[in-house]
């Protein structure tokens, strides 16, 4: 039977919305799941896994060096705990993707990346290509080290009760990685990555002043903002608002594309969403190939109208 | 200082994919390749730091088929002084591709490695991750800048809650996203200039790895389709469609 460690990215003391869904993957493979926290004083991130549906256990690692997540420093430490699992999930986030293939390295085994369904213990659907594929995957033998797309995976549930137990590593860790600072985007917005309800703005609105016309929207709709590629590398918005394949890849219930084209690469950030519409003035544009509901027409006229009816 | 630069053949950018119907692959038969664009990044900043004086000598390496050589010409024609092609004609998956950079990272004794942060074919993300791992190295992924300082770097990466600076040490490996540089457009001197410069092939037992077993293809598929959807004319038409789906 499976024996699976889940590697719970959080911070400030809140577990992040990514675990629950890399849960899911977990419960699909089947088998034990426990949960890793490694923090300062991780208990109280502890306590709201332990919460989560189908955790068996948390496994708590305190140490000062754990304050910031650095995956140099964090990956030995989970070395030492992956003995005795035959599965360590990590989320697709970039914590996700920037940690896991330290820990596969060390543990010399293939890591699977965005697993978006599970088949067997061992076989995994994952997307090639920006989503343009789907290819079906054998995990060599070995522990199995994946990443877990997100958009693919429905949250669990809470209501569970595990256990809580803190284990001392004794790894070495390294000092060659010192963390300087993060400039975070402060929003009271729903998160991008976990809202029912996105609105993301593209090249079309031409500044970031206009991009009101988009929060506003939102706003209204108490939606989460995202942003195409175009609009983030002109300078609109901030790079962490950007939605596509090198950007966030969000599934929500309903997802409004406003002045956005449809570039390959921004599709791959929202096959997942369940209803697209798509507002844009060129009736040519390939956005409307994938919307659910399209309308041609200048958002700057639209959206306030549609702002207005709702 | 010496800085290594992992550069990997893909399908285009601009190629529209397509599945093979037995299932095994993509379509790759007269199909247009190139560098891989996140590596034609971290080529690109190679050069800036030589620029500022901050880099001697830039190795570009890359691991594959004899067609490989196309991309390092590319590398060498960015401004790589030197190229390294470690010839392996089967499947190379990111665990065996980074044991062999790390044992060329050593070898070179290179105080940076540079890569791009995925290859948009496989879309992996892990082969810069491992070779700092394999090497107990710092690693830097995502990155939006990069500052190097003596025997220190500073780099801020793009992730998923905004920009986040760290400090490494070197040798460090640092993986490169879209808006660290706009690369280049290369020229027709620097790409006859690039015929000229050397490059060493060898084999992967040469560095002394063999091919790790990966992860095994049972098939590749099409994404499913989504339902073809409706346009409507008005905004009144609109409000109405989202709401005969119980979305408002």
């Amino acid at each position: 039977m499976s024996k699976i460690l889940v590697i719970a990215e959080h911070s400030d003391g809140k577990l992040n919305a990514s675990v629950s869904k890399t849960l899911a993957a977990a419960q699909k493979i089947g088998g034990d799941i426990d949960v890793a926290v490694l923090a300062t004083d991780g208990a109280a991130v502890a306590a709201q896994a332990a919460k989560l549906s189908g955790v068996a256990k948390v496994l708590v690692v305190n140490n000062a060096a754990n304050a910031y997540p650095i995956a140099s420093v964090l990956a030995p430490q989970i070395v030492e705990l992956a003995k005795g699992y035959s599965h360590i999930l990590f989320p697709g986030t970039t914590y996700g993707k920037d940690l896991a293939p330290r820990v596969a390295a060390k543990l010399n085994v293939q890591q699977v990346s965005d697993i978006m369904a599970v088949h067997s213990a061992s076989q995994f659907d994952r997307p090639i290509y920006a989503g343009n594929a789907i290819t079906t995957v054998e995990a060599a033998a070995g522990t199995v080290v994946a990443t877990v797309r997100l958009a693919s995976f429905t949250a669990v549930a809470e209501g569970g009760s595990a256990a809580v137990e803190t284990v001392s590593v004794s790894a070495a860790l390294p000092s060659h990685t010192r963390f300087v600072k993060i400039e975070a985007q402060k929003s009271a917005r729903p998160d991008l990555q976990s809202a029912s309800r996105v609105v993301s703005g593209g090249r079309a609105l031409g500044s970031s002043e206009n991009f009101k016309v988009i929060y506003d929207f939102a706003d209204k709709i108490g939606a989460g903002v995202g942003a195409s590629r175009a609009a983030v590398d002109s300078g609109y918005v901030p790079n962490d608002m950007q939605v596509g394949q090198t950007g966030k890849i969000i599934a929500p219930e309903l997802y409004f594309a406003i002045g956005i084209s449809g570039a390959i690469q921004h599709l791959a950030g929202i096959k997942d969403a369940r209803t697209i519409v798509a507002i844009n003035k060129d009736p040519e544009a390939p956005i409307f190939e994938v919307a659910d509901i399209g309308l041609v027409g200048d958002l700057f006229a639209v959206v306030p109208e549609l702002q207005g009816k709702l | 200082m010496k800085v290594l630069v992992s550069v990997k053949r893909v399908v285009d950018y601009n190629v529209r994919i397509q599945v093979k119907s037995d299932g095994s692959g993509v379509v790759t038969d007269g199909v247009k390749f190139s560098m891989n664009p996140f590596d034609e990044i971290a080529m690109e900043e190679a050069v800036r730091l030589r620029e500022k004086g901050k880099v001697t000598e830039i190795v570009a390496v890359t691991i594959g088929g004899a067609k490989n050589e196309e991309t390092l010409r590319s590398a060498l024609a960015f401004g790589a002084d030197r190229a390294i092609h470690i010839k392996e004609e089967g499947e190379v998956q990111p665990l065996t591709a980074a044991k062999a950079f790390a044992a060329v990272l050593k070898k070179e004794g290179a105080q940076l490695f540079l890569c791009g942060k995925q290859a948009i074919d496989d879309d992996a993300n892990q082969t810069g991750q491992m070779v700092a791992s394999l090497l107990d190295i710092a690693q830097a992924t995502f990155a939006s800048k990069v500052e190097v300082d003596g025997s220190k770097a500073q780099i801020t990466r793009e992730i998923d809650a905004g920009l986040e600076t760290l400090e490494v040490d070197l040798p460090a490996v640092v993986s490169v996203d879209l808006r660290l540089n706009e690369p280049r457009y290369l020229k027709l001197p620097d790409i006859m200039k690039a015929k000229k410069k050397p490059i060493e092939t060898i084999g992967l037992g040469d560095v002394g790895v063999a091919v790790e077993a990966g992860t095994k293809t049972v098939k590749v598929a099409p994404p499913p389709a989504r339902a073809k959807g409706v346009m409507v004319k008005t905004v009144d038409e609109l409000v109405s469609a989202l709401k005969a789906k119980g979305l408002v």
